[in-house]
């Protein structure tokens, strides 16, 4: 079965790999993970806010972006973000841009539904009477926010921030639906170029095992470490 | 915005030259369906089987449970698909991985293996939770009044867990529709490819990839409202059923 397994293949597209492929994976999961951590906040706060208009708004975007295929979202996004930006900057035209940032703008925009989602449930589970108290101490929403409600719900969530990144890490292997040189596509362009399709596709699948498998070891050890007893 | 809108785009031939354009979205859908419909028997059957073996006090089979659920969780479902579509028929013997290239709809077959087997992980997580969320003194009763282990799973521990468990279900069974998108990548002509397809040929990008989101939403929709009632059909009085469903999807 292995007899005419060609390690070798793998070994002199090691560099390529990882160096352009990973590369580009682990940026834009690093990127879109913070970008989304924001937005997703923004987001969850607007939900919370009980002002109608700014929580019905959080509520559409995060039921739209959670009910449609990430796939789909990542066409989308490649032929909006162009119209965007020539939106944005004035221009005369739909502005070029990049394979990098056509897929961070997508990434970041559809996971800050679910980060949103995350960071709804640790805003509520601050108890109410410090955030009363916060109040009753004179300080204001943003005060509240970010010297009382957010660095507690921050903490408690990290372990399920930090799955979601798992997640979003194995995700961003669908830019490979644009031919965009990830960690996948650049296994796959090898795989094609040198007709190795085996070996490089076990290869990939080994790689993103391994990762996936230490960091959710590493969340979980992260999960007893952390946790704020109430 | 100089985007030259054209909603009639739909009721025109697409290059296939017998549907319209709307036509093939449709039968896209169903594809997408039939997809999720026949990977979910898969998810559920084998997820629940892994979810019940990780709840034994045999250790063996708890970590043969383990160890697969990490297998098939940890890996990309993009990688895992291309593994059943492309590496699979290279490692069986060479009459059978013939065969399997060979098979109409290989691509329908393969999607739904892996995205079954890939959902039945998340399925066994559940599963495995929704067990152990019963108090220990149910296995304890049910041991007591003389059922066997399986028994007790069948009369007991299932039918409780299987309830509880009822609205991440849901939530899996959204993903399991949403992630057939992927299999576009190894050639089925599922909604998301159709829609793909018609913007390749009709340059109408937004009104393709709009009709296909508001397909989904729909379809969304349309399984949050079924599965609610389902869950107010199994309610068991007394018991859970009373807080409806917290709303649906996690990731």
């Amino acid at each position: 079965m292995f007899s005419n397994f060609d390690f070798d293949v793998i070994v002199r597209s090691l560099s390529y790999l990882f160096w352009d492929g990973m590369t580009f994976t682990l940026m834009l999961t690093a990127l879109a993970t913070t970008g989304g951590i924001i937005f997703g906040t923004m987001l969850a706060m607007m939900r919370l806010s009980g002002v109608p208009p700014l929580s019905l708004l959080a509520a559409g975007y995060v039921n739209l972006m959670r009910s449609v295929p990430l796939v789909l979202m990542i066409f989308w996004f490649y032929f909006l973000v162009p119209y965007i930006g020539q939106w944005v900057t004035g221009a005369s035209a739909p502005i070029r841009v990049g394979a990098f940032t056509s897929s961070l703008v997508t990434f970041t925009l559809f996971e800050a539904a679910f980060f949103c989602e995350i960071m709804r449930a640790g805003i509520q589970s601050i108890p109410r009477g410090q955030i009363a108290a916060a109040y009753a101490l004179g300080m204001n929403y943003r005060l509240t926010m970010s010297e009382i409600v957010l660095p507690q719900a921050f903490r408690n969530m990290i372990p399920v921030l930090l799955t979601q990144t798992i997640i979003l890490f194995q995700d961003t292997s669908l830019v490979y639906v644009l031919s965009i040189t990830d960690f996948l596509g650049a296994a796959s362009k090898v795989a094609q170029r040198d007709g190795r399709l085996v070996e490089m596709y076990l290869f990939a699948a080994l790689v993103y095992f391994l990762i996936s498998l230490l960091a959710s070891r590493a969340v979980r050890r992260l999960q007893q470490r952390v946790a704020i007893i109430l | 915005m100089n985007y030259h809108w054209n909603w009639g785009i739909f009721w025109q031939t697409s290059p296939d030259g017998t549907y319209t354009y709307f036509q093939t979205l449709v039968l896209g859908t169903r594809w997408t369906l039939a997809t999720a419909l026949s990977a979910w028997v898969i998810a559920l059957s084998v997820g629940s089987i892994i979810g019940v073996l990780r709840t034994t006090p045999r250790p063996w089979l708890v970590r043969f449970g383990d160890a697969y659920v990490e297998l098939f969780r940890n890996i990309p479902l993009l990688v895992q698909m291309f593994l059943w579509y492309f590496v699979l028929p290279e490692l069986v013997p060479q009459s059978i991985g013939t065969w399997l290239k060979q098979l109409p709809n290989a691509s329908f077959f393969t999607a739904v293996v892996a995205l079954g087997f890939y959902t039945s992980s998340r399925v066994a997580e559940q599963v495995r939770a929704g067990i152990n969320s019963l108090p220990r003194g149910q296995r304890f009763a049910g041991l007591a009044l003389g059922l066997t282990l399986p028994q007790t799973y069948r009369y007991v521990l299932l039918p409780m867990g299987f309830r509880i468990i009822l609205p991440p279900l849901t939530s899996e069974f959204l993903n399991i529709i949403k992630n057939s998108s992927v299999a576009l990548t190894i050639g089925l002509m599922e909604l998301t490819a159709r829609a793909r397809a018609m913007q390749e040929f009709s340059f109408q990008v937004f009104e393709a990839f709009t009709v296909a989101t508001i397909i989904y939403i729909l379809i969304n929709i349309m399984v949050t409202f079924g599965m609610a009632y389902l869950e107010r059909f199994v309610a068991v009085p007394g018991f859970i059923g009373k807080q409806r469903a917290a709303p649906v999807v996690t990731h």
